[in-house]
């Protein structure tokens, strides 16, 4: 058994997908969960970049464009999220004007 | 100006607002107040276009689905966005009372109202949104502006509900992703109305449907997924609970609806619509419990969202079959508003007595109706609604969900219906009964500004007039779900 590439990449992507959701379900700290999320996340955009190439010749633009619009909210999502944990922690900037927190 | 063009106003005007608010602060309130204001006068002009016309579709800059994106507002989709609207609107006077008059209490206001807009642009968008990844797109922001508002007061035990808020919303949302990819993968598109036409029941359409409904049952907090709902409600400040509540989650709930009885339908039907049911009972009986032990009003009322929740998900087996499928769904969607408004009333009038005395511990609230009867009659008004009495929204609703579960001799869901009725009644006696007896000590409550009282009030009183529109809201759901599906 031989799979073409796109199928093996919708595997792996489903792979570290499923990877990423058991880090977020078990009970680490906040930066190993936020981490675990950017896992799931690059597995969901793996796995579209795959459904792209599988119709073979040109790449289909959709899921391209989905992955990038992905990519820009899950930076987003990081951002907010590193800024709330680390003030959980106490140590977050004292400044009250401090955005999204 | 068509009709169709102004559905691209709905998000779009509290979105450059809330830019605007961000860039020039002392403005910031009135910008957030006059654009809620805009956004409202359009939902009731589009609401009276579908009333003529029928449902509205508009093609982005042209280009129609496939190639390009759809807005699509029905019936269901135009009843929403007049709540979102019109509760929006009371809760953002409210808030701006609170700023205006008691100072912002830890809350930067700077940062408030660009929040509070995007979570309205975000919510806006959900409803008139025609194709899955504009949806994810929307959740997201609605997800990350509704954290923030959770945290912005920056006090401990808010922070640590946001970030748990925050978790369960990220995985939620790329859950659903990973479904919109399994369903792009399977059929080649992302139009809501498409994937319904293209859609062949199957494993991929299996795995995105799994993937989909657990996601989204994340974001609208159903049992046993609505662990996070009751601190994140609990501790944010008293506006941000409301819309949180009233609002926010039912944004979940409206996507899963259309995804159960359209793309989806095929799917689901058979013993998984039963197990919806049974969800929505145990959050019924599970939230009505846990709400009976809580000492603070805002954890009681939270929870009791978590029941009230469950009762929607009970529309899921009420409309499934063809006969009753208009008779529950405008039933549930009385039930729905009815909550909305009761719900934001609720919180709203506990902000109040936190506003008074500091805490909303149950045995400060003695004697409430001597020193906040404004309030306490809103709390009143808003309970009569929350647990189904004549002749509120609330019983409206019940009352035609009931008649349509009876009808397809479904008689479970009365009784669960009727026990969650009870329960209602006996969270609501337990912290409100003391509210309307003699205080034991005098409490020195500080001043609240009568706007913040009256916006409850008229939140609440929202809620039981509502019953008298049931008819009203009939004709505007009627036809939202697709027939056809079902037995």
């Amino acid at each position: 058994m031989n799979p073409a590439p796109a199928t093996l990449f919708l595997l792996v992507g489903a792979a570290i997908f499923a990877i990423g959701l058991a880090g977020v379900f078990r009970d680490a700290g906040a930066l190993r969960r936020i981490i675990a999320v950017n896992v799931m996340g690059s597995g969901v955009f793996l796995f579209l970049v795959a459904v792209a190439d599988r119709s073979g010749g040109r790449p289909d633009p959709v899921p391209h464009a989905m992955v990038l619009t992905g990519i820009v909210v899950a930076v987003c999502a990081t951002a907010v999220a590193l800024t709330l944990a680390d003030a959980v922690r106490g140590r977050g900037d004292q400044d009250p004007d401090g955005g999204g927190r | 100006m068509t009709g169709d063009r102004l559905l691209v106003l709905v998000p779009i005007v509290p979105l450059l607002a809330a830019v605007a608010a961000f860039a020039v602060p002392r403005w910031s309130r009135r910008i957030a107040l006059w654009s809620m204001a805009l956004t409202a006068t359009i939902v009731v002009w589009i609401a009276d276009e579908i009333l003529r016309v029928g449902d509205l579709t508009h093609p982005l800059a042209g280009w129609s689905a496939p190639l390009g994106i759809d807005l699509r507002v029905d019936g269901l989709a135009v009843v929403m966005l007049l709540a979102v609207a019109g509760v929006g609107l009371i809760v953002s006077f409210n808030a701006a009372s609170s700023f205006h008059e008691t100072g912002s209490r830890g809350v930067p206001e700077r940062v408030y109202w660009p929040l509070w807009l995007f979570l309205f642009s975000a919510l806006n968008a959900i409803f008139v949104a025609g194709d899955v990844f504009t949806l994810y797109v929307a959740f997201e922001i609605n997800g990350l502006a509704a954290v923030s508002l959770v945290a912005i007061a920056g006090k401990p035990e808010a922070l640590g509900a946001a970030l748990r808020y925050l978790f369960v919303s990220l995985t939620g949302s790329l859950l659903y992703l990973m479904g919109v990819a399994v369903l792009y993968a399977d059929t080649g598109v992302l139009d809501l109305m498409l994937l319904a036409d293209r859609i062949t029941p199957g494993p991929p359409a299996i795995a995105a449907c799994v993937l989909m409904t657990g996601g989204l049952m994340m974001k609208a907090a159903l049992f046993p997924l609505h662990f996070w709902l009751p601190p994140a409600h609990s501790s944010a400040p008293a506006p941000v609970s409301a819309v949180l509540s009233a609002l926010v989650v039912k944004g979940g709930f409206v996507i899963l609806l259309r995804l159960w009885f359209g793309p989806f339908a095929e799917i689901v039907d058979g013993p998984a619509v039963q197990w919806i049911g049974a969800l929505g009972a145990a959050a019924v009986l599970w939230g009505s419990f846990q709400a009976l032990f809580q000492d603070r009003l805002k954890l009681v009322v939270a929870y009791s969202t978590v029941a009230q929740l469950g009762y929607l998900f009970l529309i899921v087996p009420i409309a499934w079959s063809a006969e009753t499928r208009s008779a529950a769904l405008a039933g549930g969607i009385t039930l729905l508003l009815s909550h909305a408004t009761a719900k934001a009333a609720f919180f709203l009038a506990a902000g109040n007595v936190l506003t008074a005395i500091g805490n909303d511990r149950a045995e400060s609230l003695c004697g409430l109706s001597r020193w906040l009867p404004v309030s306490a009659f809103a709390m009143g008004l808003a309970a009569v609604s929350l647990v189904g009495l004549p002749p509120s929204a609330g019983f409206v609703g019940k009352w035609m969900l009931i008649v349509a579960a009876m009808e397809q001799r479904q008689w479970w869901w009365v009784a669960v219906m009727l026990i969650g009725t009870v329960l209602a009644a006996a969270y609501v006696v337990r912290i409100l009964g003391p509210a309307f007896l003699m205080p034991e000590s005098d409490p020195q409550p500080g001043p609240v500004p009568r706007l913040m009282e009256w916006t409850a009030f008229s939140l609440a009183a929202a809620s039981v007039v509502l019953g008298l529109a049931a008819s009203g809201v009939a004709r505007f759901v009627n036809g939202s779900l697709p027939s056809g599906v079902g037995p």
